[in-house]
């Protein structure tokens, strides 16, 4: 259990949290259609963040298989103990990489588990907002086509 | 019948929550018999409230797998009415809500 | 004295003889069973076995539990679910054939004596379907594996255990007809289903590891990753055997409902634990 969690609804909200907070119901704020089509990561970031900038740290958790099992569905779990505000995932050999953002409001866990897809062996990076900076952790995901899969 | 299943059980005040989406995420790359391309039709967009406040939104592209799954957690208690709505590029909605166990 | 010890001598050379050439199946399967607990010791306990590749490999296990932790053949038993309580125009259903709840999955396959051939589960859903007036199922996927799914998911925990009635020696024919298939090398590529799923299983086909034959059966229908579907054993066997370049046999026919039988009966002792997902 992560006491970290249960710490945020206690603690201060940030602005950012109240913000989050304060949309209405099923607030479905303009989709950034820009941002999921970029072909580059840096340009998908600077258009989600408003940033490009990053940097790597252990703190961010990235659990991704070394070899998928199939490229159309392959789980990737990313998570924090750091105060995070949003979470992203990057597949880099993808046509438009950023394949999801993720808002953490106050009280939410920093985690997020998903299912990929991935057309060929990639990098793949996990995105963590926190403080308004980014920070990131990155892996190989292998992806073989071939083999008995008839 | 809505396109969500959720799972959410409550974990000492952490509701552990799993979802899958019953939706194609066509890329737009793919052809059909024909040969025509199938349009791309994706779920742009999914947002979590737990008792009316959200708890989770994600925004996605076709990077993520058909039937997309998602898991979260965030702090909540058993009972707590659960609401997971999504919408996709053609505008279409779909919700559908539950109790946490 | 003397006649007593030459016919024990003959009686014993006798065993042995039958144990090299004609061995039953009960020996069969024991051996069956001692040569993957002797290849993969890793196996722990003996019913791990039950989920096939994901029992001898720990990567691709974690990548099956992360899929295990919202399964895509879920969607699956609930369409399975409404179909097996639908009412068919004669105003019965699939509850008529096979109870309230469809958890018959340890009476297949078995061996019909009136009929003299083995009967799956699969046969058995369209035979009912027929015998209401509906239109029977493909047998590869769609609905049939949907009906199975939930038939399967009810049942799981039900133990294999296949039976080969002494009292019908074409029930015995059936299972070395099936025994048959599995060791018989075949198709352009010249394999057998032992030479991957026995002498070689646990090694690498090109990006395939191939699974134990041990634990085959028990795991059907399954939601596999490269079809993005459900599908039924007999889509597999076919599968397999397109992939050597065989010319697979019929959904359902003779040939693949013995080596169900065959197979089936060599993992005796296991549970049914499907549906499932698999690569």
């Amino acid at each position: 259990m992560d006491r970290r969690g249960v710490l945020k609804v206690a603690g201060a909200v940030t602005a950012a949290a109240t913000a989050l907070v304060a949309l209405p119901r099923v607030a479905f704020a303009a989709y950034s259609e820009k941002a999921f089509k970029q072909k580059a990561g840096a340009d998908a970031l600077q258009n989600a963040f408003g940033a490009n900038a990053t940097t790597p740290s252990d703190q961010v958790k990235l659990k991704a298989p070394d070899i998928a099992e199939n490229g159309a569905v392959v789980p990737v779990e990313v998570q924090t103990d750091m105060e995070a505000e949003s979470i992203a995932i990057l597949i880099k050999e993808n046509p438009s990489p950023l394949a999801i953002t993720a808002e953490i409001p106050a009280g939410t866990k920093a985690l997020v588990k998903t299912r990929c897809r991935m057309g060929k062996t990639t990098q793949v990076t996990a995105v963590v907002k926190s403080g308004g900076k980014l920070y990131t952790a990155s892996k190989e995901v292998k992806v073989t086509i071939g083999g008995c899969g008839g | 019948m809505s396109s969500i299943r959720i799972k959410a059980k409550d974990r000492k005040g952490l509701v552990d929550v799993k979802c899958l989406m019953k939706h194609n995420m066509e890329t737009g790359l793919r052809k059909d018999k024909s040969g025509k391309k199938i349009p791309e039709h994706w779920i742009q967009d999914v947002t979590a409230e737990a008792n009316g406040k959200v708890v989770f939104a994600a925004a996605f592209n076709t990077s993520i797998s058909k039937d997309p799954y998602l898991a979260f957690a965030y702090a909540g208690a058993k009972g707590d009415t659960l609401k997971i709505s999504w919408k996709d590029n053609t505008g279409a909605t779909d919700s559908a809500e539950t109790k946490v166990k | 004295m003397k006649k007593i010890i030459r016919n024990v001598a003959f009686g014993v050379i006798g065993l042995s003889v039958a144990a090299a050439s004609v061995a039953g199946p009960e020996e069969d399967r024991q051996a069956f069973r001692k040569f993957y607990e002797n290849r993969f010791p890793q196996v722990q306990p003996f019913g791990d076995f039950q989920n096939g590749v994901y029992s001898i490999l720990p990567a691709a296990r974690e990548q099956w539990e992360a899929i295990e932790e919202f399964p895509p053949y879920e969607l699956s038993i609930e369409r399975g679910e409404q179909i097996y309580n639908k009412t068919f125009a004669n105003g019965k259903s699939l509850k008529d054939c096979f109870g309230e709840d469809g958890a018959v999955r340890e009476k297949y396959p078995h061996w019909d004596k009136s009929r003299g051939m083995v009967v799956t589960m699969e046969l058995a859903i369209n035979e009912c379907l027929e015998a209401n007036g509906e239109k029977p199922l493909k047998y590869k996927k769609g609905a049939i594996a949907d009906v199975s799914s939930y038939m399967s998911y009810n049942s799981r925990g039900q133990i294999l255990n296949v039976e080969i009635p002494s009292d019908d020696p074409r029930a015995l024919a059936a299972y070395e007809m099936g025994k048959e298939q599995f060791y018989t090398k075949r198709g352009q590529l010249n394999f057998a289903c032992a030479d991957c799923h026995m002498h070689t299983a646990g090694m690498m086909y090109r990006a395939d590891t191939t699974s134990p034959a041990l634990g085959h059966a028990t795991s059907w229908p399954v939601f596999r990753s490269k079809w993005q579907e459900m599908g039924t054993l007999h889509r597999r066997f076919a599968g397999c055997h397109t992939n050597i370049r065989a010319n697979p046999y019929k959904a359902q026919g003779e040939e693949y409902r013995n080596l169900e039988y065959f197979v089936s009966y060599m993992s005796n002792g296991l549970e049914f634990n499907g549906p499932a997902a698999r690569k």
